[in-house]
C-alpha cells in the first residue's frame, strides 16, 4: 500500500473513536429508559422521542429556532455594510480585515463575559446612565432574552463579515458600474444588483452564524441567567442535574438532525442554483 | 452612500472592540466598582494570589499544548493523504464534527467516558480533555492545511521523486518545508481553540482537572469581578501578541 493511505489512519482512528462512538452510544441511549438513580436501563422505549413533543419541550425547540434566526439576520443586517466598507476601502482593507477577525482569536468566553461586566446593574451601562441623571435606579439589563440575543451577534458577527466580504471582493466591479449607468439609483444598485450577486457569501455566512447559535449554550446560560432556556441548554441539564440522559440523548439526536438537514438542504439547493 | 459607510465602519467596529477595551481599561481601576478611582495593578496581584485560577492556568496549558501538538500531527498527515485522493466519507465526517453543537460533542464524549469506565476503572482527568480537544481539532488543523496544499503544485512531489527521492523522503524533504506557514497557521487555531473551550471541557474534565474556562466561568456565575476582567485583559492581550508575532515570522 502507498504510503499516503496510512496517512489517514491516526484521523480515522480518532474520528470513530472519539466522534462516531459517542454519537452512537448517545443513539443507543435515546432509545432506552431513565434508571432509578440517573443510569440508563436496558428496556427499549420511543418514549424519549414522544416527549420531544410535549408542549414544553415544543416551545423551547421554537424559541431556540427563534432566537438563531434573528440572531442570523441581525447579523446579516450589521455585517453586510461592513463587508461592503471593507471591500471598497483601498488603503488599509488588511488592517479592518484583522479587526473583523481580531475578535475571533479571542476567547469567545471571555468576549461573552464582558457583557456581563457591561450590562450587570452596577455595571458600566448603569453607571453612567445614572451618573448623566437619565436613570435613577439600575435597569436589568441582564438575564434577559435581549441580553442572550446580544452575546451572540456579538459572538458570531465575524462569521458574516468574512464569507459576504469575499464574494464582494471578487465580484466584477462593472456589473454595479452597469447598473449605475443605466439609471439604478445607488440604493437600487446595492439592493437589486450588489445583494443578489453576494448571495453565496450571504448563505455561507448564515449558515455559519445560524448553526452555532441554534445550539448555544454558553451564551443563554451566562448572559440568560437560567431564565432563557434553549435547547442547548436543556441537554446540557438533563445530563447533569436532571440526570436523565435517555430524554438528554433523544434532545441531542433531534437537535444533530435539525442541524444536518438544514446544511445538507441549503448547501444542495445552493448548488443546484449555481448549476 | 460613502460617507455612511465610513460612519457606519467606525460604529461597526467600536461594537465590535470597544467591551473588551473597556473591560481591560477596568481592570487597572482599583475600585471593585465601574466608576474609575485611580489606577492599581491590585487585581493582577490578585490573579497570582488565587489558586484556583493558577491551577487552572497550569492544566489549560498543559491540556492546549499537548491537544496542539497531537491534533498538528495528525491533522497534517490527514489532509496530505486526502491530498490528490480524497475521501468523502472522512471529510464528510470531518465537516459533520464542525457543525456538531459543542453542548452535543460534550455530552456524548461523557456518555462515552462514563460507558468505558463500567469496566476499567478509571476516572475523568485531564487526560479525558486532552482526548476531547484533539478530537475537535483535527478538523481545523485539516481544512487549514488542505487548503494550503491546493496552493501546493502536485508535480512538486512527483519531481523529487523523479529525481530519486523516496515516498518518505518527498514528504519530509518537499511537501513539508512548504507547508510550513500552513502548519503553524493551523497549530495556532488548534491552540486557540483548545485554550477557549469551556462547553466540550466542561462536561469531560475530572473534579481535579479545572481548566481555566472553567474557573472563570465558574467565577463569573457568581457575577462580575475585576480579577476575571485582569485575567481576560491578560489571555487577550496573549493571544493578540501571539497572533501578531505569528503573522511577522510568517511574512519574513
Amino acid at each position: 500500500m502507498k504510503l499516503r493511505s496510512w496517512f489517514v489512519l491516526p484521523t480515522w482512528v480518532w474520528m470513530v473513536g472519539l466522534f462516531a462512538a459517542p454519537f452512537a452510544i448517545v443513539f443507543a441511549y435515546s432509545f432506552l429508559t431513565r434508571g432509578v438513580y440517573g443510569g440508563v436501563e436496558h428496556s427499549w422505549t420511543l418514549e424519549n422521542y414522544q416527549r420531544l413533543f410535549d408542549s414544553l419541550y415544543l416551545t423551547i425547540l421554537l424559541r431556540s429556532f427563534g432566537m438563531a434566526l434573528v440572531a442570523t439576520w441581525l447579523c446579516l443586517v450589521m455585517a453586510f455594510p461592513a463587508a461592503l466598507f471593507i471591500s471598497r476601502s483601498s488603503k488599509h482593507k488588511n488592517l479592518y480585515l484583522q479587526l473583523v477577525m481580531l475578535p475571533f482569536w479571542t476567547s469567545f468566553l471571555v468576549r461573552t463575559y464582558a457583557w456581563l461586566f457591561l450590562l450587570r446593574d452596577t455595571g458600566l451601562v448603569n453607571t453612567v446612565l445614572q451618573r448623566v441623571g437619565i436613570i435613577h435606579s439600575p435597569l436589568q439589563l441582564l438575564y434577559n432574552d435581549g441580553a442572550v440575543l446580544l452575546g451572540l451577534v456579538y459572538g458570531y458577527l465575524p462569521f458574516m463579515v468574512l464569507p459576504i466580504y469575499a464574494t464582494l471582493e471578487r465580484l466584477d466591479p462593472s456589473l454595479p458600474e452597469a447598473a449605475a449607468d443605466l439609471g439604478a439609483r445607488p440604493w437600487a444598485t446595492l439592493l437589486r444588483v450588489i445583494v443578489p450577486l453576494a448571495r453565496p457569501g450571504i448563505i455561507a455566512g448564515a449558515i455559519l452564524v445560524f448553526i452555532p447559535c441554534l445550539g448555544a449554550y454558553l451564551t443563554p446560560d451566562l448572559l440568560g441567567g437560567g431564565r432563557t432556556v434553549l435547547v442547548g441548554n436543556l441537554v446540557q441539564t438533563q445530563f447533569t442535574t436532571a440526570r436523565d440522559w435517555p430524554f438528554g440523548s433523544a434532545v441531542s439526536m433531534l437537535l444533530m438532525l435539525l442541524v444536518t438537514v438544514l446544511v445538507w438542504g441549503i448547501l444542495r439547493r445552493e448548488s443546484e442554483q449555481l448549476a | 452612500m460613502r460617507r455612511w459607510l465610513g460612519l457606519y465602519a467606525v460604529a461597526f467596529f467600536s461594537f465590535l472592540h470597544l467591551p473588551l477595551l473597556t473591560l481591560s481599561v477596568f481592570s487597572f481601576n482599583s475600585s471593585r466598582f465601574t466608576v474609575w478611582e485611580h489606577f492599581s495593578l491590585d487585581w493582577y496581584r490578585a490573579i497570582f494570589r488565587d489558586p484556583e485560577l493558577l491551577e487552572g492556568t497550569w492544566n489549560s496549558v498543559v491540556v492546549a499544548i499537548a491537544a496542539t501538538l497531537i491534533s498538528t500531527v495528525v491533522g497534517t498527515l490527514c489532509a496530505y493523504g486526502l491530498w490528490k485522493r480524497g475521501s468523502r466519507l472522512l471529510t464528510g465526517t470531518l465537516y459533520l464534527s464542525l457543525v456538531t453543537p459543542e453542548i452535543v460533542t460534550g455530552i456524548s464524549l461523557l456518555a462515552l467516558f462514563q460507558w468505558m469506565f463500567r469496566w476499567l476503572h478509571w476516572h475523568l482527568g485531564l487526560y479525558t480533555v486532552i482526548l476531547a480537544h484533539v478530537a475537535f481539532s483535527i478538523a481545523y488543523v485539516v481544512i487549514v492545511i488542505s487548503a494550503r496544499l491546493r496552493t501546493i503544485s502536485p508535480h512538486l512531489e512527483e519531481a523529487a521523486m523523479d529525481l530519486g527521492a523516496s515516498e518518505w523522503g518527498a514528504f519530509f524533504y518537499v511537501i513539508l518545508p512548504a507547508l510550513g506557514p500552513g502548519i503553524i497557521a493551523a497549530a495556532l487555531l488548534a491552540l486557540t481553540v483548545s485554550f477557549d473551550d469551556y462547553v466540550i471541557t466542561s462536561m469531560v474534565a475530572g473534579v481535579d482537572s479545572q481548566t481555566l474556562p472553567m474557573v472563570i466561568y465558574a467565577m463569573a456565575r457568581r457575577g462580575a469581578s475585576p480579577v476575571i476582567n485582569a485575567i481576560s485583559a491578560l489571555i487577550t492581550v496573549f493571544f493578540g501578541l501571539l497572533i501578531v508575532i505569528s503573522q511577522r515570522v510568517r511574512e519574513a
